[in-house]
């Protein structure tokens, strides 16, 4: 076998399926510049991802913020009552809040998305929409990606102050910090660009995230077995889209 | 005595996926009111047919034309217009499980044509009861109906907006024989109702000869034969004669069976 010609094959085969997925994110993500509207449709993704992701990504960053807590108290050398809070608080707002709460979503909600319309594309569910006079990508590609890139910040906000709870809990009640010190250490400490630039990360998450799981679960073909396949490939893809965007999005934001 | 104008035509259609031709120069008409039936085994490419009169997918050559306009090149928001004066019927009914029954048949009402959700309700208990369902059976959940009610849920989500083309998408497959005769039944009756111009798949024969007009036969991406259900027996085609008498032997050679003499 041409070593060669395989490695160009599958680069120009990844090269082709990113512009495919670049040309359906267009397509979903401006769907709604023109209407017709469906707010029932986006109501129903918004509680879904939304509200139905807040207990799972809850509980991920209550423990991760404890966590935290623990190991940055382990490697401390010094004034650690001042530092644990300024180091798990920038730490849980700028990374491990929108990256954790992400992959969870990631997990949660790409697969589900992809299940679903790709459950629907096979059961020629999807060509009923367009024999319906219905355009697929206004109602069910739209409202997802709009309602995920609007839900993931708010979730990641959650989170943060979820996160930021859980370090509380084992510096006082673990560790014997003093409260009001741990607040102020963490509030002066913490500048509003922190916050900020893990909300718009969030937004960039939420936006991947939907495109893969409707992206994936758009082009399933050939029953449960296509379908089951599209959902493995979505959150795969979900979740490197998001590791690498965290990447490249911290590169521009922080400054070196 | 002046023929009826031709609701739908279809010239030298072509359809292919790589190097599988699966329409080749596809023939047809159907004059207004007219319930025609294509048959044909399995991957003679009446899906593909279908599909293309629909826009789900786009012929790579030839005309489709509706009323005098060809469609074949349209899409977007003029495809969807011509969309708006046809209904169709899956062969799994193809109901949206995430939504009740009723708001099933009145999807398009609700969603494409912005009726609002009393007056869509009204109608689709009003198609429900065309088809022979109870009110109630319009808070169900699709999941929770039979086969047979799943088919007459999607023949009322394709009357609900009084079309002037209907499409039948193998209507009684999977259906016990008995069940496949009410739906046929229902089929007849709501066609003449509306007094729509039909297009029908179906490998179904006593479902053809019942729903039909004028029946024509796709083999190999071609019409090869058309005619009256009651000339069906004797075509003096070879081929129409092996498919209507469901003989194994004859001149049409299945897919599976040239596969599998290649591999012994």
């Amino acid at each position: 076998m041409n070593v060669v010609a395989a490695t160009g094959r599958l680069t120009l085969d990844a090269i082709g399926e990113i512009g495919r997925i670049a040309n359906f994110a267009a397509r979903g993500g401006t769907a709604w510049f023109v209407g017709p509207f469906y707010w029932r449709a986006f109501g129903g993704a918004l509680a879904r991802i939304g509200y139905a992701s807040l207990p799972v990504v809850g509980l991920t960053a209550i423990f991760t913020g404890a966590a935290l807590a623990l190991n940055i108290y382990e490697g401390a050398l010094f004034n650690v009552e001042a530092f644990l809070p300024q180091i798990l608080g920038v730490s849980i707002v700028r990374e491990l809040g929108p990256v954790l709460a992400a992959l969870m979503v990631a997990g949660r909600c790409s697969s589900a998305m992809a299940a679903e319309i790709g459950t629907m594309r096979v059961t020629e569910q999807i060509d009923a929409l367009s024999t319906l006079s219905v355009d697929p990508f206004k109602y069910l590609i739209a409202p997802r990606i709009i309602a995920t890139t609007l839900a993931l910040p708010l979730l990641v906000l959650t989170a943060d102050i979820i996160g930021v709870y859980g370090g509380y809990l084992v510096s006082v009640y673990a560790l014997g910090f003093e409260p009001t010190h741990y607040i102020t250490n963490l509030v002066d400490f913490l500048s509003v660009d922190d916050v900020t630039s893990g909300l718009l990360k969030a937004a960039v998450f939420g936006f991947l995230i939907s495109v893969m799981g409707c992206y994936y679960g758009y082009k399933s073909r050939g029953g449960a077995g296509g379908v089951g396949s599209a959902t493995r490939t979505a959150v795969v893809a979900a979740a490197v889209a998001v590791l690498a965007s965290n990447y490249l999005m911290t590169s521009l934001l922080v400054e070196v | 005595m002046a023929s009826k104008p031709k609701k739908i035509l279809i010239r030298d259609l072509d359809k292919a996926f790589g190097d599988n031709q699966v329409l080749r120069g596809v023939n047809l008409d159907v004059a207004k009111g007219q319930s025609l039936v294509v048959i044909g085994g399995s991957g003679t490419g009446k899906s593909v047919l279908i599909k293309c009169l629909l826009g789900l997918l786009k012929a790579d050559k030839g005309v489709i034309e509706i009323d005098g306009v060809n469609i074949a090149r349209q899409t977007g928001g003029d495809r969807r217009l011509m969309a708006q004066q046809s209904g169709m019927l899956f062969q799994g009914a193809a109901l949206f499980d995430s939504l009740n029954v009723w708001e099933n048949v009145a999807f398009r009402l609700i969603y494409a044509e912005r009726k609002s959700r009393k007056h869509a309700r009204e109608k689709a208990i009003d198609c429900l009861a065309q088809v022979g369902l109870a009110p109630e059976v319009g808070d169900l959940a699709p999941a929770e109906l039979s086969g047979g009610m799943q088919k007459r849920v999607g023949l009322a989500r394709a009357i609900a907006s009084d079309p002037e083309i209907l499409f039948f998408d193998e209507p009684t497959t999977g259906l016990d024989p008995i069940m496949a005769d009410i739906i046929n039944n229902l089929l007849v009756e709501r066609v003449k109702a509306l007094g729509a111009t039909t297009i029908s798949i179906t490998h179904d024969m006593a479902s053809a000869r019942k729903i039909a007009d004028e029946i024509a036969m796709l083999y190999q991406g071609q019409i090869i034969w058309r005619g009256k259900p009651g000339e069906v027996e004797n075509s003096g085609n070879p081929m129409v004669d092996q498919f209507v008498h469901g003989r194994a032997e004859g001149p049409i050679q299945m897919q599976v069976r040239r596969d599998f003499t290649s591999r012994r």
